[in-house]
């Protein structure tokens, strides 16, 4: 078990300093960094100053440790568009960001799970072929135009929500957040709803075959033999059992939420971290992708590691396979 | 004399495919036929794009910007000769729906060829040859499956335009897509791939060709790779709809086909500026063009899969 662990903790470690040397080869020769942070005026010596501070002429492994470990603790170099420094510009987007995943990941577990459970109870029913529609466009369309088609409806047409921008925000303790003002939330909806539209299809897809299959065993064939009253059978019994793969499912998918926040950001302007990255995708700020690549490399690892050990912590059976 | 053995063995053909499972189910399900129907309309006027469409939007000669941004035909406003509308530039929206949908079929399958054939190729030396050659494959692959193809694809394509820059990426950006689809892709096909080779490589047949003293090459490739070939297809047709989708959204955030020859995304992305100023037609029918390819595709792949999937029959 101990042994499982540390291997799969020194795996996760391989693969950041993997993630680390690809964000480093592509800071260190995407351009050269130092006619990226000067003027056009300044001189030859000026420049070979800066690039001995900036620790340049360094033999490479040298400078990829240093770029690691000042990466490590949180130096990511400075953007150099805006000449500020990559953490603190991450740091003033993140809220942003967070909120936004976090409200469209609720929405999608409210939604998707009474969907999944009722489409499962009621195969027939008028209403679980118009949830499977739903769910097959959600699947088919693009984010980016589910984003366009609410804009089309609700801010074209009725002109009831906005468009772009997060609304008023209130600063609390350095977080920024939208979700105390009325503006706020209303601004939020639209994003979050496109950006949890696909996961929402997902997790109904997932309780609907879960559903169906416990539905099926004997422990509930058991449990309506005690004279259970459906409900009890349903929610007490069945839905319990489709909960574990449906968390684990969307704490994986937790990554995929902020990674697919580029295009949403992008289609309703929203201040986050995807926009961020995408508009230095554009003007070749490599700081600021090098930071967001690690930054998302990170989580991604970190949730895949924390999925297995808890896996291994629930479900024996791995266990023995391992051993 | 050959010439009837040859319209015998094409007769044979057809009616082997009339009388197989395949077909079978392909006639019972409407929703597959309509859908192999759509497929079939979009790819062949993206095909013929050029003798079909009523204008050509390269041509910059026949532009006129006291032609742009016309509603569609049946609008009071509109001009029976633009039926779909003109963009910003005064391009025919069909014309320029035909062309762009022309060049978002051929990004999305050069990429699934493309991923298909390293995909392939990977899984089939990893399942192969085993040891340490299959360890490191499969570890890239599984560090890659863990992160969004669409994340990957636009890291690829931000690095590669960066690096050519300036005017040379109107050029580029094809190739650079492509290749940046196509590397997010491939993990797929290595895993099924490598998953039957594994069982197909202990198999008499390929012992057979290896006692013959056969070059592990031509055994992987004559012997395993046709026996290996069938859930590649279900997986090219589904990744088929994806690429669609990746090389739209690329190109939807700016870093895709450029606006000169736009694709599908690029002229989602037109306009979607004019969405506000109440000339919705150049955003929706794209956008519906796209809906229409990319469900078509889906619905084909999930019957595909369904149908060749002994366990269900």
């Amino acid at each position: 078990m101990l042994a499982f662990i540390i291997k799969r903790f020194v795996q996760s470690i391989v693969v950041m300093l993997v993630v680390g040397l690809i964000a480093f080869v592509m800071f260190r020769f995407v351009g050269d960094p130092v006619d990226q942070m000067v003027g056009l005026e300044t001189s030859i010596e000026d420049r070979e100053r800066l690039r001995e501070t900036l620790g340049l002429n360094a033999p490479l492994p040298m400078q990829y440790w240093n770029f690691i470990s000042s990466a490590a603790m949180g130096d990511f170099g400075t953007s150099y568009q805006f000449k500020r420094p990559v953490a603190d510009m991450l740091g003033d987007r993140l809220p942003a960001t967070l909120e936004l995943a976090l409200v469209s990941a609720i929405f999608a577990l409210c939604a998707g799970i009474p969907m999944g459970v009722f489409t499962a109870l009621y195969k027939d029913s008028v209403l679980t072929k118009l949830f499977q529609a739903i769910s097959l466009v959600g699947i088919s369309l693009p984010t980016f135009l589910i984003g366009i088609l609410l804009i089309y409806v609700f801010s074209v047409q009725l002109q009831k929500l906005p468009s772009f921008g997060r609304g008023e925000v209130v600063d609390i303790a350095g977080w920024s957040t939208g979700l105390l003002t009325v503006s706020g939330l209303k601004a939020l909806i639209l994003p979050a709803i496109t950006l949890g539209l696909f996961q929402m299809t997902l997790i109904m897809r997932l309780v609907r075959s879960e559903m169906m299959e416990i539905l099926r065993s004997d422990f509930i064939k058991f449990a309506r033999a005690r004279g259970l009253t459906p409900r009890a059978v349903h929610f007490g019994h069945a839905l319990k059992n489709t909960m574990i793969p449906v968390i684990t499912i969307t704490g994986l998918q937790l990554g995929s939420i902020i990674a697919f926040a580029i295009i949403t950001e992008t289609v309703f302007q929203w201040p986050g971290i995807g926009l961020m990255f995408l508009q230095a995708v554009q003007d070749v700020d490599v700081p600021i992708m090098a930071a967001y690549l690690l930054m998302i490399a990170f989580l991604f690892v970190f949730i895949n590691l924390i999925v297995d050990i808890l896996y291994v912590v629930v479900d024996p059976r791995i266990r023995i396979e391992k051993a | 004399m050959s010439m009837n053995k040859e319209t015998d063995e094409k007769m044979s053909v057809i009616a082997r495919v009339l009388d197989s499972d395949i077909w079978y189910s392909f006639t019972r399900s409407k929703v597959t036929m309509v859908a192999a129907l759509v497929t079939f309309l979009i790819f062949a006027s993206a095909l013929f794009a050029p003798i079909i469409s009523p204008h050509d939007p390269f041509d910059l000669a026949s532009l006129s910007l006291m032609d742009s941004l016309l509603p569609p035909a049946w609008n009071a406003e509109g001009d029976p000769n633009y039926l779909l509308g003109t963009d910003d530039q005064g391009r025919d929206v069909l014309s320029t729906i035909l062309y762009g949908s022309r060049i978002s079929l051929a990004v999305g399958l050069v990429s699934v060829a493309f991923a298909a054939v390293l995909g392939i190729t990977l899984g089939l030396v990893a399942g192969y040859m085993g040891g340490r050659v299959d360890a490191i494959i499969m570890r890239v692959a599984d560090v890659q499956l863990s992160f969004p193809a669409i994340l990957i694809a636009l890291l690829i394509d931000g690095t590669v335009n960066a690096l050519v820059g300036g005017m040379d990426r109107e050029r580029s950006a094809f190739t650079v897509l492509v290749i940046s689809i196509g590397l997010s892709f491939w993990v797929q096909y290595a895993r099924t791939v490598r998953s039957s080779t594994l069982v197909e490589r202990n198999k008499e047949y390929v012992q057979a060709a290896r006692l013959i003293g056969l070059h592990p090459f031509l055994i992987m490739l004559r012997h395993v790779l046709p026996n290996v070939m069938g859930p590649v297809l279900v997986i090219a047709t589904i990744n088929l709809a994806l690429a669609v989708i990746t090389e739209a959204t690329l190109s939807f955030l700016g870093v895709g086909i450029p606006g000169t020859q736009p694709s599908l995304g690029t002229m989602i992305r037109t306009g979607n500026d004019f969405l506000f100023s109440g000339e919705w037609w150049i955003t929706f029918f794209p956008g519906a063009m796209l809906a229409a390819l990319v469900l078509a595709v889906n619905l084909l792949g999930d019957w595909l899969r369904d149908a060749l999937n002994p366990k269900l029959r």
